[in-house]
């Protein structure tokens, strides 16, 4: 059900860009007004989002650690699940963010059916993960030709090594199947697995829903309605060298696709995906694990008034060498 | 704000990274505009109206090789009645003799690098 009222949001959304699209009225609103406004929501909102995130006080130092602390020089330490330093934690980041080590430990429960409790490991999800996430960014940097003139080598050779197989014509691209494919996996995962599904929001299937749009009328572009990709370039570059045009003769299902990735920009700070930011925000990850050698001051600890032992050993001073009683100064 | 520095720095990289269009070609110094396409001197028109042309040409090529190379249908006839042979070299380049100031100009500005030439030769004049 939850499932569904994603999918009609999206429906509806691309629905109501393919007609407008069809009016000529309408494509300013589409190609410049659309997505300025979604970039600058987009940028504004991280922003907001990242500052508000990193004044919020941190009252403990809560690393959560995989591996042995550093400790006596005989004991074997493991840097990356247990940093010390901020090199150290910069490499346990790295391997989160780029290869999202802490998913590789995903497990998962179930009944056997002797009714007995069983872990056992799930890399499905990781590699599903992973597979989606590394496909969108490729996708992304190969966008850039469409966005950068002249185009940087780099993004000609991701083209080739994309289109390693040099199958059909356009040449067919690889991340094209596999972030489909990822895509497909993740929502199947959500709709076929009674757990997951129960604790699933219409949230977390609009995310998948939109991204398959975007990925399905791309891929729909490139294979099937062929659009001008010189006059979509022109628009582009109108659009971020700051002297929007509109030319002629671009198909509907361009709109259509940008009209999707507008929305997705403009939504991206008010959901979950979010977390594009939040992974570099997250306490348990980006601290080091030095509690014993570092003091963390937490900022909500209320002002006591203290007098240490010192400072009553000064006042009393006179009074305790009278009795005899011996002092710690001395 | 913990590690304010490090945050903001960080902040001021995902804005860069983001508005790289926005900066890359000021940056570049390059000028920003559609390549310019030297078109066949006293021909009409192409073997499909311009802007299908644009937009297909290789879906086109592929249809072409296939009617060409598979089903030995060598000759196509266009929509007001000139009769072209499906071929890459000798008919498109028959044509647009100059590959470097014509096809090579619309494939840099894109970034699309044909493979075809891996086998098939551009008439002299056009290496690459
Ligand atoms: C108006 C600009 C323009 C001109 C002129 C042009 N092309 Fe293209 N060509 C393109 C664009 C844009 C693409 C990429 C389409 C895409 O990726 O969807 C392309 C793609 C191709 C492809 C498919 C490449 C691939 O691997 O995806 C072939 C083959 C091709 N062109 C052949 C030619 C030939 C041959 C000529 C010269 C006779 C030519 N083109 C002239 C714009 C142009
Ligand atoms: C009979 C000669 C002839 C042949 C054969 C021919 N073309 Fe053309 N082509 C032209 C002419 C003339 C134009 C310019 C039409 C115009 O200005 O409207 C043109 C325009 C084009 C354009 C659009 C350029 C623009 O204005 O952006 C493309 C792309 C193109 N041709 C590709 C090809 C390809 C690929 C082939 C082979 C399948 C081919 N042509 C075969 C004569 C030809
Ligand atoms: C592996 C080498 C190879 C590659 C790469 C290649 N071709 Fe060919 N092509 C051939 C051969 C061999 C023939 C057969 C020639 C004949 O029968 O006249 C041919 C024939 C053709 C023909 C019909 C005959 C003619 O005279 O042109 C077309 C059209 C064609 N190729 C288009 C393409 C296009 C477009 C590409 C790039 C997307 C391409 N080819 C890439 C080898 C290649
Ligand atoms: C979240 C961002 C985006 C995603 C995930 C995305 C996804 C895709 C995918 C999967 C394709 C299929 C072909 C390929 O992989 O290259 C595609 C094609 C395309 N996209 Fe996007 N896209 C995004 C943003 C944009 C934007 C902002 C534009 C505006 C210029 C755009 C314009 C195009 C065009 C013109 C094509 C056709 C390319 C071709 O014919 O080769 N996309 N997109």
């Amino acid at each position: 059900m939850r499932a569904f009222q994603a999918l009609v949001i999206v429906a509806v959304l691309s629905g109501a860009a393919t007609l407008a699209a069809g009016v000529t009225a309408m494509r300013p609103v589409l190609g410049i007004v659309l997505p300025y406004l979604a970039l600058a929501v987009f940028l504004a909102g991280m922003v907001a989002r990242v500052v508000w995130w990193a004044r919020s006080p941190v009252p403990f130092k809560i690393t959560t650690v995989c591996g042995q602390q550093r400790s006596l020089p005989f004991l074997r330490r493991q840097p990356l699940e247990s940093p010390f330093t901020g090199w150290q934690v910069v490499g346990r980041m790295a391997l989160e963010i780029l290869l999202f080590r802490s998913l590789f430990r995903n497990t998962r429960t179930e009944l056997t059916p002797r009714k007995n409790l069983a872990y056992q490991p799930d890399k499905l999800l990781w590699a599903g993960a992973l597979a989606f996430h590394w496909s969108f960014l490729v996708i992304i940097l190969r966008h850039l030709r469409l966005f950068l003139e002249p185009v940087p080598r780099m993004v000609g050779i991701l083209e080739s090594v994309d289109g390693f197989f040099q199958l059909a014509v356009p040449t067919f691209l690889l991340t094209d199947a596999v972030i489909v494919a990822a895509l497909l996996y993740l929502l199947a995962r959500r709709l076929f697995n009674a757990r997951v599904r129960y604790v699933s929001l219409a949230a977390d299937y609009l995310a998948l829903f939109l991204l398959l749009g975007i990925a399905g009328t791309g891929i729909a572009m490139r294979y099937f309605w062929k659009v001008d990709l010189v006059s979509v370039k022109e628009l582009a570059l109108g659009l971020v060298t700051l002297r929007p045009v509109l030319p002629e003769g671009v198909g509907a299902i361009f709109f259509v696709h940008l009209f999707l990735v507008s929305v997705l920009f403009a939504y991206f700070p008010f959901s979950k995906l979010v977390h594009m930011g939040g992974v570099f925000l997250s306490p348990t990850r980006n601290m080091a694990n030095d509690n014993r050698a570092r003091r963390h001051v937490n900022p909500w600890n209320h002002p006591v008034p203290v007098h240490t032992y010192e400072e009553w050993e000064e006042e009393f001073h006179d009074k305790l060498v009278a009795c005899g009683l011996p002092l710690d100064k001395e | 704000m913990y590690d304010a520095g490090k945050i903001l720095a960080g902040l001021v990289i995902f804005l860069l990274l983001v508005t790289t269009p926005v900066w890359w070609s000021f940056a570049m110094g390059a000028e920003v505009r559609a390549p310019k396409l030297v078109l066949p001197e006293g021909r009409r028109a192409c073997v499909l109206p311009t802007g299908e042309m644009k937009a297909t040409h290789m879906e086109l090529l592929n249809r072409w090789r296939d009617l060409a190379v598979r089903h030995g249908d060598r000759v196509m006839t266009t929509w007001d009645g000139r009769k072209v042979r499906r071929s890459l070299t000798q008919s498109c380049l028959g044509c647009h003799t100059d590959k470097d100031k014509f096809c090579d100009r619309c494939h840099d500005y894109v970034a699309v690098t044909p493979y075809c030439w891996d086998c098939h030769v551009a008439p002299r004049g056009g290496a690459s």
